[in-house]
This record gives C-alpha cells, sequence and structure tokens, in this order.
C-alpha cells in the first residue's frame, strides 16, 4: 500500500516537473511585460495578446513560418522518396549489391552533423549555395537519408518476397512494383518515418545556422535565436515567439499523439 | 525468365542513383574533406594554406581547453546517461499498464522531446534565471533561499544544470522504450511468481529486470550517444561558458572554426569527436548483437 502511494507521488512530481516550467512560460507570454517583473509568477492580469501582436507587427513572422514550413515539407517529401526508392534496391538486388549499399548508408548513421558542419559549410560557400532555402533543403535531405534508408530498408525486408516475386513474375516492371506494392504495403514505416524527419527537420538548428545568415532566409529556431538578442529584457514578447514556433508541433501531436510517440521512438532507437 | 530478371535488376540502378549521387557528395565527401582540412592550417577565409601534418591533433591535445573540453564530454554524458536511464526506467515501471491516466501521463512526459531544442533552451534558461527564474523564486517562496544558485552561470553547476534540462527534454521518450520492453514481458512469469511467495522485489530482480536488458541496452547506447554529441541546448543556454565551464566538442569545434578562424584545428577536432562516436557505436552494436532479442 505503502508502495502505491510512493509510486503516485512520483508520478505527480514528475508530472510537476514537466507542466511547471511549461505552465510559466505559458502565463509569462500572456503578460503585459511590466506586470511580468512586478509578480513572475502570477497569474496574468490583466490577460493580454499584446506580445504576440508585437512580434508580428516587429518580425516577419509569416515569413519565418513559411521559410520553415518550406524546408521541413521539402526535406521530408525528397528524403521519403528517395529514401524508398534506395531502401527498395537493397532490398530487390540483395545479395552482395544490396549488402554493400546498406553497408555505405549505415556508415552514414555514425557520422553526426557535428562532425560533417566545417567541411559542409565550405562546402556549400564553394558552390554559392549559402543563404538559400533550397540549399538547406538538399543538404538536410543527404544528411537524414541514412536514417531513412535504414528505417525503409529494415521496413521492406519484412515484406513478403512471395508478394514480389508474384508481381515479377506476372511480368510487373520494377517501377510498378515498387509503386504499386512495396510503398502502399510500407504505410507504417512511411508515416513513423515521416513524422520523425518532420520534428526533426522543423527544430532543426544547426544546419540552418551553419547555412543562413540572412534576415529574410530565417527558419524558426534561428529566428529565436535573434530574438533572443533583440528582446534581452522583453522576456513575455520572446516567450510568445517560443511559443508561436512551437505551435504548429504541439496542435498535430496533440491529433496525433500515437504516430508521433511510435515515430519518434522508432526513429531514436534505429538511428 | 532468366533475361527478364537481369532486365529488371538493370532498372534498380535507377533507383539507387539520385539518392547515392546526393549522398555521396554532400555527406561522404565532406566527412572526407574534413580529414583533409585536419592536416591544413586554413583560417576559412584566407584563398591559400599550408599541410601542417599532424600539427592539428598535436596542438589539439596539448591545448588545456580542448582537454578540459572532453573532460566536460564525458562528465556530461555519464551524468545524463545514469540520470535518464534511472528516470526512465521508474517512470515505465509505474505506468506500464494501460488505464487511461497512466496513456495521459505517458504523454505529458512525451511532450517535452517535440519541442526544439532552441525552445527548450531559451525556456529553462529563463527557469534557470537568477532573479525572474520560477525556480529560484520558487526556492525563495519555500523559504529555502540557501539552494537558489546561479544555475548556469556558476561555473561548477552549468554542466550539470544542462545535463537535467537534456534529461527533462528526453528521458519520457527513453521511457517509452522502456515500457514497450516491459509490455513484451508475459504476465503469467509473475502470477506464478507471486504464487511461488516472490516478493515485490525478487519478482524485479528475477523477471524484470533480466528480461529487460534488450531494452536497457537501447536506452543507455541511445542515450550515451546523444548525449556526446550535444550541441543545441548549450549553444544557446551558455554558448559554453562560463570559463569554457559547458564547452563541450561540438561548441569547441563551432567556436574553433567561427570564433577563432582555426579551420584546420577545429578539423582536428571534429576527426577526434567522430573516432570516439566510432568507437561508442561499435560498442553500441556489440551490446545490442549480444541480446538475443536482435
Amino acid at each position: 500500500m505503502a508502495f502505491k502511494w510512493l509510486g503516485r507521488l512520483m508520478l505527480l512530481l514528475y508530472a510537476a516537473i514537466i507542466a511547471a516550467p511549461l505552465y510559466f512560460v505559458l502565463i509569462s507570454a500572456f503578460k503585459p511585460t511590466t506586470a511580468f517583473f512586478a509578480d513572475p509568477l502570477g497569474w496574468p492580469q490583466p490577460l493580454t495578446l499584446e506580445n504576440f501582436r508585437a512580434l508580428f507587427e516587429q518580425q516577419p513572422m509569416l515569413r519565418y513560418f513559411g521559410n520553415s514550413a518550406l524546408v521541413t515539407l521539402g526535406t521530408v517529401a525528397l528524403d521519403l522518396l528517395l529514401g524508398s526508392l534506395i531502401a527498395y534496391a537493397i532490398v530487390r538486388f540483395g545479395g552482395r549489391i544490396g549488402a554493400f549499399f546498406f553497408a555505405l548508408y549505415a556508415a552514414g548513421l555514425i557520422v553526426p552533423t557535428q562532425v560533417n558542419m566545417l567541411p559542409l559549410y565550405a562546402l556549400v560557400r564553394k558552390l554559392g549555395w549559402s543563404d538559400h532555402l533550397l540549399g538547406l533543403v538538399v543538404v538536410s535531405v543527404a544528411l537524414f537519408l541514412p536514417l531513412t534508408v535504414f528505417m525503409l530498408t529494415g521496413f521492406m525486408r519484412s515484406l513478403s518476397r512471395e508478394v514480389l516475386e508474384a508481381g515479377s513474375i506476372d511480368g510487373a516492371g520494377e517501377w510498378r512494383l515498387f509503386a504499386r506494392i512495396a510503398i502502399p504495403l510500407s504505410a507504417p514505416a512511411l508515416s513513423a518515418c515521416a513524422t520523425f524527419l518532420f520534428v526533426m527537420s522543423w527544430n532543426d538548428l544547426l544546419m540552418p545556422l551553419l547555412l543562413i545568415n540572412g534576415n529574410s532566409k530565417l527558419t524558426l529556431p534561428l529566428a529565436l535565436m535573434q530574438f533572443r538578442g533583440e528582446y534581452v529584457t522583453n522576456y513575455t514578447t520572446l516567450l510568445a515567439g517560443v511559443i508561436l514556433s512551437a505551435a504548429p508541433m504541439l496542435v498535430l501531436f496533440l491529433f496525433l499523439q500515437r504516430y508521433f510517440i511510435a515515430g519518434m521512438t522508432a526513429g531514436a532507437i534505429k538511428g | 525468365m532468366k533475361n527478364n530478371r537481369l532486365k529488371h535488376k538493370r532498372v534498380l540502378w535507377l533507383f539507387l542513383l539520385p539518392g547515392t549521387l546526393l549522398y555521396l557528395f554532400l555527406f561522404a565527401y565532406p566527412t572526407l574533406s574534413g580529414l583533409f582540412y585536419s592536416f591544413t592550417d586554413w583560417d576559412s577565409v584566407s584563398p591559400s594554406y599550408n599541410m601542417v601534418g599532424l600539427d592539428n591533433y598535436k596542438d589539439s591535445f596539448d591545448s588545456l581547453v580542448f582537454r578540459k573540453t572532453l573532460l566536460n564530454n564525458v562528465k556530461f554524458m555519464l551524468s545524463v546517461v545514469i540520470v535518464q536511464t534511472v528516470v526512465s526506467l521508474v517512470l515505465a515501471l509505474l505506468l506500464s499498464r494501460n488505464t487511461r491516466t497512466r496513456v495521459f501521463l505517458r504523454a505529458l512526459y512525451f511532450l517535452p522531446a517535440i519541442l526544439s531544442s532552441v525552445s527548450v533552451g531559451l525556456i529553462w534558461s529563463f527557469v534557470y534565471d537568477p532573479t525572474i527564474g520560477m525556480l529560484n523564486l520558487g526556492l525563495r517562496g519555500a523559504g529555502l533561499d540557501g539552494l537558489a544558485q546561479n544555475w548556469i552561470g556558476d561555473r561548477r553547476i552549468a554542466l550539470y544544470a544542462i545535463a537535467a534540462v537534456q534529461v527533462w527534454a528526453h528521458a519520457g521518450q527513453m521511457m517509452i522504450v522502456f515500457i514497450a520492453g516491459l509490455q513484451a514481458i508475459p504476465g503469467e512469469l509473475y502470477e506464478s511468481a507471486r504464487i511461488d511467495g516472490g516478493s515485490r522485489f525478487q519478482l524485479f530482480r528475477k523477471i524484470t529486470w533480466p528480461l529487460l536488458a534488450p531494452s536497457s541496452a537501447i536506452v543507455i547506447a541511445y542515450t550515451t550517444i546523444q548525449s556526446f554529441k550535444a550541441f543545441d541546448l548549450i549553444f544557446v543556454m551558455t554558448d559554453g561558458g562560463p570559463n569554457n565551464a559547458t564547452e563541450i566538442l561540438s561548441t569547441y569545434i563551432y567556436h574553433t572554426a567561427f570564433g577563432n578562424y582555426e579551420f584546420g584545428l577545429a578539423s582536428a577536432g571534429s576527426m577526434i569527436f567522430l573516432v570516439v562516436l566510432a568507437i561508442l557505436t561499435y560498442l553500441q552494436f556489440k551490446a545490442l548483437r549480444t541480446d538475443r532479442a536482435f
């Protein structure tokens, strides 16, 4: 009995540890700055949207959202397309060729962005892609490709060989087998992979930090870093920015909780 | 028939082509050119550079800052791995059954994992603020003034304060891995052991712990590598300061290349970083392979 209550107490305590900082941020963002400094922990009195309005007035917020959306959607879509093509070929080749390409991509899992950041920075500058959102997309696609290939190959290997063989005896070409059979059957793996890539790419700091410097090209995490410099003492506005940048992800999480938890955990383990 | 199959296979090369070209050009080639830069004295700005052999590696290991950086990496990694594994395991044990409250709590604990590390870093810089931060205000409100700290401004505790944030952000995710492992343990094992009069602790030690080994291996391996290559949180919260107290390899590489314009030296740092990661990954594969579950 005592054990049970100790357990409940710990769950409650941890819930508080998770929720308290988030609650603190939430109430602060809805307070006027003066009220915040008068009583940082108090309930917003009066409740105001002033901080959000200030952000939209003083910053090109919509553009930042657009930049992040463009980079994220482009990265996820291209990674899924290229990754599933490669995974399919690896599985269909099998044997030594399949093993070689699988090992080639698996080797990439060892090398994190942090190791590649200097040569990538130098290469992108040489190519003249610095400060182009499209350049950022292409580089991000390459960076996430090993993980995508790894996850999708693992799943496609489990697809029944007979289904594919039967299709190929029927005379269906590889393109048709890929599009009509392999892709639909891989839907669970593709959605898990998409969720994972979506979160990684929306939240990515390092690549944009290295490749983007122009004001109009900032993605949301970079924009937040810039706001921190601009709103040094204006915490409430900065926190409104934190909430805005996380809002799309939070809304998706609310509705697709199970996919998020499954997809991100699968991605983390495989990576 | 055979001919037909061969033709099929030839088409598969086209499937591999676009992604692999991209990967070789923007992933494999940069890694190799990083190795090349590490033998030069390039400053990232001038058009020319000299080959300096292994000097950058020698200078790295001779440098006090670099050695401190490596030590910080180990401290950060060990604290995150130990605390995160214990926290996520305890949470998983308490939440392994599927009830409504438990499913809700799992989602709440998982929530920080979907936030960007920039957001998490900003949120916690704010919570840790010595004067208007929630943590110190809370401690003072509870009459515990003595415990109030300059959490990320004090070089003795800053690294651990950030390690705590890392755990806050990712323990929920690791909890899910443990829950999946727990739910795969057949319930009959517990029932028969309970009939034989096993105590709660004995059940854990004799059944849960051994059968959970594959999940523990995953959590520990993943957390080790993830914490070793941390960058964002430290970059956002302290940027390596105060006085290099939170400088770790990734931020050191960034500062050396873009702050001090020592691109060659920083590249040597990257290669050392890569070697350590390769060793850690090798150990991870070995640990996971030995478990029958894989």
